[in-house]
């Protein structure tokens, strides 16, 4: 894992569906310079900007790490812009915490962010291309079979994705950054919602949101300086597979429970559940967390709706997921794997306000993205590794 | 962290103008399939790639990349929509962790599938200038003729450079054999000729990398990685001096270019290759680019990152003992890498 490193500022816009009053520059200005705030420093103090975000076609703009070098104080700096789908915003932290465990800075910029309201990122996943076929379904018409087919594995009653729908917006009405707030939320708003994708209902999808989130990652020594308390990376892990082929598990795939498997063994963790103190996981449409449940081994196989109905997974359950509200209520998608990663960062550190999980000292951060093919990683926790 | 790293594998395809119905996959496959073979490696401790989404016209070029590599069981892998020469540097830092020895590096281009000059104005910022459709030639002028003017130079060294490149490409298999400039043709855009421009190119290339023991095993002169660094610019062009490369000069003095003996620079037009000389500190005595350069085959996405395997392969081959790779991206040189090499650990 190599040199100890530590997320001393953590800084997110509000969330919303259109930020029409900044510039892509300015939104992600905006949550760096809330890091660096937190972080106690100055733009020039920052070593290297690592940058993630979804494909390019969603806002229209290729490559825009050379667009933003002027605005992120990347002059004269190293910059790099990370993709790997959805899970980018977790990817992109990871790329960031190995410029400081492998020595070479000591103090790195990391900004995640989508601004969906820019272009049309339905379009811009089904566009044509000339070796393979559009499926012409956006991700909820991909996704919905493999919940389907989640359901019949494990038996799970029809209502456990109408549960998370409202425990996460629940959540969300305790983030000032959450986009979706709710008030009132509950089981019967959730099913008078139209069906999208059987058997997706409107409000058990996530949103299209505008916003950025980022993070500023720490050696030791400059975490030492640092104002607030540092969450300090115990384990990180990449992994992904091919997105077809014959006998690919899509449902609970390999590559996640080989990244759980790797970050759990970084951080000596055998128990997650018992382990950890909550996590934040990329759960874009309800059914994910069951799937997840058990993928990242929470639970045995077919068991995680059970968790998920027993309230095990709620703000006051023994492993609470997504405190924040989660990708369920904020959805700026290249950045959504970021927030993962920073809630879990600023519930390690105390500083997650009306959402903090008592006591927190180690959380899980997760992003998945292609197919559920790509996953990201991290736990951090209150004790240095 | 301080782990001896090496280019230990080096293979690219035969770079075409056009390699017709062949997809991206088609095109990588038989390259990772080679240096696969060549080094005996099957499974990776880190994979990283550099391609980019608007030249297929779709989204996640990556993905179905991954059908060429073996993905199975998943593998530990990322992604920069970057020349793979980043991709590279993220490859170098994660072997600096200390708990893998080895990575695979690709990129892959297809230049053919589109209008690569109007594609790459979509790179600019997207408010003030993307909209007045500057395209990357017309840009490339303007810091050619902003070099020329300071410089003294005449674009008489402009076509030296391409003829040297094109020379020197036509003695490489892998390049594209383009004809010597003819000094009559037409300006595309003044102050460049068409020769000043590098071709359309479909290709792909990669590397594998690896640390000490295991590279020494792999390979029986590895490349050492002595120095590795990449630097920005700002992107607007009204405040920067067009006419140097600041990010190149601070790159090449953290990464060690002094001393070098051949230099691969990935300089997309033949003025390019002047700025980057001086910023980088490159004398006559100097090879520069034996392969041919970009002029001779440029598949975006890869280019840079075959600079460095050629780089390497001049420190393998025993004519160079210390040799450098350069990789570009953005609007005129706006950030640079430089990758240092050497047949010989430091120290």
């Amino acid at each position: 894992m190599g040199n100890p490193c530590a997320v001393i500022g953590v800084g997110q816009t509000a969330y919303k569906t259109k930020r029409l009053d900044v510039s892509m520059a300015g939104l992600l200005r905006e949550a760096a310079q809330r890091a660096l705030e937190d972080a106690g420093l100055d733009w020039a103090d920052i070593d290297a900007v690592v940058i993630g975000k979804a494909p390019d076609l969603f806002e229209g703009m290729m490559m825009p790490e050379a667009y933003l070098a002027d605005a992120l104080g990347a002059r004269g700096k190293p910059m790099m812009r990370v993709h790997t789908a959805g899970s980018v915003g977790g990817s992109t932290a990871i790329v960031a915490a190995g410029l400081i465990q492998s020595g070479v800075h000591d103090r790195v910029l990391t900004v995640a962010w989508e601004k969906q309201s820019e272009s049309n990122a339905t379009w811009a996943l089904t566009v044509d291309s000339p070796h393979s076929t559009s499926l012409v379904v956006g991700a909820g018409g991909y996704f919905a079979p493999h919940i389907r087919a989640y359901m019949r594995r494990s038996g799970a009653p029809d209502h456990i994705g109408t549960l998370v729908a409202v425990k996460d917006r629940q959540n969300a009405l305790k983030n000032p950054y959450a986009h979706l707030k709710i008030p009132g939320i509950s089981r019967e708003m959730v099913e008078s919602t139209p069906m999208l994708w059987e058997p997706i209902r409107y409000l058990e999808t996530c949103p299209s949101s505008d916003g950025a989130c980022a993070m500023v990652l720490a050696s030791e020594s400059a975490a030492r300086s640092a104002p607030n308390p540092p969450a300090w990376v115990q384990g990180t892990s990449m992994r992904s597979e091919p997105i077809f082929f014959a006998g690919r598990d899509n449902v609970l795939p390999q590559g996640g429970r080989d990244a759980a498997a790797d970050v759990y063994r970084q951080a000596g963790i055998t128990d997650p559940r018992r382990e950890l103190d909550c996590a934040e996981v990329y759960v874009p449409f309800s059914w994910y967390e069951p799937m997840w449940l058990e993928n990242l081994g929470f639970c045995g196989e077919g068991e995680g709706w059970k968790l998920t109905e027993a309230g095990a997974t709620a703000l006051d359950g023994d492993i609470p997921w997504n405190p924040s509200g989660g990708v369920l209520s904020s959805n700026p998608i290249g950045a959504s794997g970021m927030i993962r990663f920073a809630e879990a960062a600023l519930q390690v550190r105390g500083m997650a306000g009306e959402h903090q999980v008592d006591g927190a000292r180690r959380a899980l951060g997760h992003a998945y993205g292609g197919g559920a093919q790509f996953f990201a990683l991290w736990i951090v926790g209150s004790d240095k590794p | 962290m301080n782990r001896e790293i090496a280019v230990v594998a080096f293979v690219q395809t035969r770079h075409a103008a056009d390699s017709g119905g062949l997809s991206e996959v088609e095109m990588l496959a038989p390259v990772i399939t080679e240096i696969k073979e060549r080094t005996g490696v099957h499974r990776f401790g880190f994979t990283c790639s550099g391609s980019c989404d608007y030249l297929e016209g779709k989204p996640f070029a990556f993905v179905t990349a991954l059908d060429a590599v073996g993905a199975w069981p998943p593998i530990s892998e990322s992604h920069v929509e970057m020349d793979a020469a980043w991709a590279l540097y993220e490859a170098y830092v994660r072997l600096l962790h200390g708990d893998v020895d080895t990575a695979l590096v690709y990129g892959f281009g297809k230049s053919s599938q589109a209008d690569v000059r109007k594609v790459m104005t979509a790179q600019l910022d997207p408010y003030y200038l993307a909209p007045l459709g500057p395209d990357q030639v017309s840009l490339a002028a303007l810091q050619a003729r902003a070099y020329l003017e300071r410089a003294g130079a005449k674009e008489d060294d402009l076509r030296a450079v391409a003829a040297r490149s094109r020379a020197a490409g036509r003695d490489n298999p892998y390049a594209l054999h383009l004809e010597d400039p003819d000094g009559s043709q037409g300006y595309d855009v003044a102050p460049l000729r068409p020769y000043d421009i590098a071709p359309d190119t479909d290709g792909a290339a990669a590397i594998v990398l690896a640390a000490g023991d295991k590279a020494r095993e792999l390979c029986e002169r590895p490349a050492w990685i002595t120095g590795i660094d990449h630097r920005a610019d700002a992107h607007g062009l009204g405040v920067r001096d067009l006419s140097r490369s600041e990010s190149a000069r601070i790159a090449g003095e953290r990464a060690g270019a002094a001393g070098v003996e051949v230099a691969e620079l990935h300089a997309q037009f033949s003025h390019e290759e002047l700025i980057l000389r001086e910023a980088l500190g490159l004398g006559d005595d100097v090879l520069v680019n034996p392969s041919g350069g970009a002029l001779s085959a440029n598949p975006i996405m890869a280019a840079g990152l075959i600079r460095i395997g050629e780089a390497a392969a001049r420190v393998q081959d025993g004519t160079a003992a210390k040799a450098l790779g350069h990789a570009s991206s953005g609007p005129c040189l706006q950030q640079n890498l430089v990758c240092v090499l050497e047949g010989e650990p430091r120290g």
